[in-house]
């Protein structure tokens, strides 16, 4: 790589040190992995230490010290799509002028509306991310064959976020009818045209058929999987392009930020977010109320806003969902809490390996503020708050709040040690209140309709409602969208179809690596912060994983604690250490060399990480292990004193042929 | 201002604003055993040894004593079976690495740390980050740095800078709680700037 080249990336982001990350994403997308030389120069040029640079590029996997083949990087889209490429790329509606007024916003509502004719036929394809390694040629194949039927004025082509349910994608929908499509393949676009499109004739094979009764359903919203769910948040997805502010505001976009702008006081905002209960979907349910309450109360003028969308925790794809099928939704919760908090700068911090959902967010933010509902003197009410877009380059304790700040600020993501709150302290000692994507998307919800409205959903001490996405030993596959309170037995049988090949349930797993593991008699269970925590099983950030009766529990909570060797960041001796141990013994446990005092070394080493890690992580690392020993104890046993697996699935004990 | 009222181990003082609960105990003559502190250098929390009990308002939490700002009404217990379960546990897991070092075989001593306790891996080094710290925020050379994540997180000297640097410094050295310091700095030396083509001070 050449020096100019890398001078080049570097003027990019302003030579500015925070920026140390983001150039060597760079780098490593161009060259494929980073010359020792170049990282010289980077550390000179940025005025970083060697050391520095040397750390960061060897805790990220992304990063390759020693030359790779070209197709083995991870870094995607990122690199090329800059926001003004992405801008150009798919500029595909001319926005009027600057909005300066709640009245104009509601003016341009009207006009946008007008000039849609809700007769007009309109193809809605899913381009989602559980599609996407399906769908290739879908839009394209129906672009080609408007074209051949001379169709393209008249009917709309409209690619859409994901629509939930990625287990019978790729979804096309036909409006206005909403004939539904599923499992749709390029090959079948020239019969949808000519059978549907053109002679309004319903395609039988395409469509679903509900496999309890065999029922064949037309329309989208009629399919039970659809039906059965509460979609506040992800509802308009199959109706939006999200790449199109138009379509946003067709369905109400910005009103919120309007209502709250102009009717309500910043306090008046905070306090409808605390009466409604708003609690963090990102993993802990710390209520947002209270933590946008102490970041406004820190001293300092300087206070940032932080959109968590990492989404690190294993199985988990809803704020992916939700991110890149609808950007706007989170953006505007972002403006309105900047503005009842009293900041002015924002940050979204999320995955590189996505670059659809790169490309929605960029846009987003260059729509929005050339509309003028992002930038200086927003809707001309006098308020001023700007979003920088920062990539996290996969670790994932890059997801935990003082690490993810340390990374937006260029550093390594090891979290703080410091006993003071990021909500008081964060992004270069500022206060900085971060909350993940799903929390942000449910405050123009409850700015519109009110927090009286959203306490009416929900439990006791869980409000709204809940994405999560369902994976592993269900028959649906997908993310679904469910209030507070809703019986596990419904998520799990109902929206999820139950456990495929006949098979039986053996227990459901939440929260990934830092979760916990209920087993098939709590089913009845409600969803619910506390309530799921006092059963040992923390619903983390909604990734439900389904495991049937062939799971082996150890083998299980053996991934998750490989996962933590590989995805902490190693400072403190507790986590370090203990997840070492916790799985050296569980290692031997499934291979046949598990013996007396292992169980009860196991809960000591639990409690010991679980009491002085330095950070969640390692505080939650033993979690899963607890709850298997709660739950799952007399197969534990097995393994150690039988050497059996009873699950079959250890192929080192008796019986383990799998 | 009002005062800050502290309790440590029964021991009352009043702590003065940013001070740390190690330092008030020092004060009161209470010692709280540390592996990765060093007065001169930032605080750093890696090693948890210094894990204490601590009351506030009524609550009581394990905390980092080397970080933990003293406040009002603060009592803190610095041995409690807890706490010693804590450490024994501690020393317990970073014996597997560096089963020889003799700070740790006398703070082991003192909690029946046992050593053999877990399968040795002897990497040597702790990770107390004395060497990496002492030689950025110190000497700001910067010529030994941590790599890499989790349980291969390791230190690594900068043959490039520490080929320049070390040989006349070795400030670090007496710092480090293992011969893991020595081993890494003798490998280096061998794989990137043998002794033979510099000036070595020993
Ligand atoms: C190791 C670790 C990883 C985390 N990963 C995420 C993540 O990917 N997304 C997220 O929103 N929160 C994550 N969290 C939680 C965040 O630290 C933080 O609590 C959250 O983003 C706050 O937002 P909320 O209150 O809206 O949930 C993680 C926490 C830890 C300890
Ligand atoms: S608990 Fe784990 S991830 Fe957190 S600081 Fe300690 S080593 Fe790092
Ligand atoms: S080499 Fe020694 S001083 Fe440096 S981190 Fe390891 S144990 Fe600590
Ligand atoms: S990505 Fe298409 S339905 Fe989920
Ligand atoms: S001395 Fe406090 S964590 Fe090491």
């Amino acid at each position: 790589m050449d020096k100019d080249r890398i001078d080049q990336i570097i003027d990019k982001y302003e030579g500015k040190a925070s920026s140390l990350i983001q150039v060597l994403m760079d780098i490593q997308e161009e060259n494929h992995w980073l010359p020792r030389e170049v990282l010289k120069k980077v550390s000179e040029k940025l005025g970083v230490s060697f050391r520095q640079v040397l750390r960061i590029a060897t805790m990220y996997k992304t990063f390759s010290l020693v030359p790779q083949e070209s197709h083995e990087t991870h870094l995607c889209a990122h690199g090329k799509m800059s926001p003004t490429d992405a801008i150009k790329k798919y500029k595909i509606e001319k926005l009027v002028e600057r909005i300066n007024s709640a009245s104009d916003l509601e003016e341009l509502r009207e006009g946008i509306l007008s000039k849609r004719d809700s007769q007009k036929p309109c193809i809605a394809i899913c381009n989602g991310n559980g599609c996407s390694h399906r769908n290739h040629g879908i839009i394209k194949a129906f672009e080609e064959e408007l074209r051949k039927h001379s169709l393209e004025a008249k009917v709309e082509i409209r690619a859409t976020g994901c629509h939930g349910f990625c287990e019978k994608g790729p979804f096309v929908v036909i409006y206005p009818e909403e004939i539904c499509y599923v499992e749709v393949t390029p090959e079948d676009v020239p019969e949808i045209m000519s059978q549907t499109l053109v002679e309004k004739k319903v395609i039988e094979r395409l469509v679903y058929t509900d496999p309890n009764t065999g029922e064949k359903i037309v329309r989208q919203s009629e399919i039970p999987y659809y039906k059965d769910q509460t979609l506040f948040l992800l509802g308009n997805n199959p109706k939006i392009n999200p790449k199109s502010i138009h379509d946003y505001l067709a369905f109400g976009g910005y009103s919120a930020l309007a209502k709250a702008l102009f009717e309500m006081t910043p306090e008046q905002v905070l306090e409808e977010i605390k009466k409604a209960n708003l609690r963090g979907r990102g993993g802990g349910g710390f209520p947002a109320g209270s933590k946008w309450e102490t970041t406004r109360n820190a001293p300092g003028e300087v206070k940032y806003v932080i959109v968590n969308g990492h989404e690190g925790e294993p199985g988990a794809f809803m704020d992916r969902a939700l991110l890149t099928g609808n950007p706007h939704s989170v953006l505007e919760g972002l403006i309105i809490g900047a503005y009842a908090i009293g900041s002015q700068q924002g940050f979204i911090y999320t995955r590189h390996d996505t670059p659809e959902l790169l490309e929605n967010i960029h846009l987003a933010l260059s729509q929005a503020e050339e509309y003028g509902l992002l930038g200086k003197n927003i809707l001309g009410s006098g308020f001023d708050f700007n979003v920088e877009v920062h990539l996290d380059i996969g670790i994932f304790v890059s997801g935990e709040s003082s690490a993810l700040m340390r990374s937006i600020e260029g550093k390594a993501p090891e979290p703080k040690p410091k006993y003071v709150r990021t909500s008081v302290s964060g992004i270069w000692d500022k206060p900085s209140n971060l909350n993940n994507v799903e929390t942000w998307a449910n405050v123009p919800l409850i700015i519109n309709k009110g927090s009286e409205w959203y306490r009416s959903i929900g439990t006791e001490g869980s409000k709204g409602t809940k994405l999560l996405s369902l994976f592993g030993n269900v028959c649906n596959t997908g993310v679904v969208e469910v209030p507070f309170g809703t019986p596990l037995k419904e998520i799990v049988f109902g929206l999820g179809g139950g456990i495929p090949n006949g098979k039986k349930l053996k227990a459901i797993h939440f929260g990934g690596a830092m979760g916990g593991s209920l087993p098939a008699r709590l089913i009845d269970s409600p969803l619910d912060f506390d309530g799921l925590a006092k059963l040992q099983a923390q619903i983390g950030a909604g990734a439900l994983m389904v495991l049937d009766e062939d799971t082996c529990m150890v083998e299980l909570n053996k991934s998750f604690l490989q996962f933590l060797t590989e995805e902490s960041c190693g400072k403190c001796v507790p986590c370090r250490e203990g997840v070492r141990q916790m799985l050296n013994i569980l290692t031997d446990i499934t291979e046949g060399r598990g013996k007396e005092g292992d169980i009860e070394l196991l809960e000591e080493i639990a409690e010991v990480v679980g009491e002085a890690a330095l950070c969640s992580l390692g505080r939650t690392s033993a979690d899963p292990l607890l709850s298997m020993l709660k739950y799952f104890r007399d197969e534990l046993e097995a393994h150690i004193k039988e050497k059996r697996c009873p699950a079959l699935s250890c192929k080192h004990l008796k019986g383990g042929v799998r | 201002m009002s005062n800050i009222l502290v309790k440590i181990d029964g021991r009352e003082l009043e702590a003065r604003e940013g001070m740390t609960i190690l330092e008030a105990a020092k004060e009161v003559g209470v010692a709280i055993p540390t592996l990765c502190h060093y007065e001169k250098l930032e605080a750093y929390g890696g090693c948890r040894l210094c894990t204490v009990e601590a009351e506030v308002r009524g609550r009581t939490k394990l905390v980092a004593a080397c970080l933990y700002p003293v406040e009002k009404d603060l009592v803190v217990i610095t041995r409690s079976e807890k706490v010693d379960k804590i450490r024994k546990m501690i020393l317990e897991l970073l014996l597997a690495h560096a089963p020889v070092a003799r700070e740790l075989q006398g703070l082991a001593q003192e909690y029946g740390a046992d050593k053999d306790r877990f399968r040795k891996e002897s990497s040597f080094c702790i990770h107390c980050g004395l060497c990496v710290r002492y030689c950025a925020e110190i000497k700001k050379k910067e010529a030994i740095g941590f790599v890499d994540r989790g349980t291969t997180r390791e230190i690594s000297f900068i043959p490039e800078i520490a080929s320049q640097e070390c040989v006349n410094c070795k400030e670090c050295f007496p710092l480090c709680p293992t011969e893991a310091l020595q081993a890494a700095f003798v490998l280096t030396q061998a794989l990137s700037f043998p002794a033979s083509s510099f000036e070595s001070s020993e």
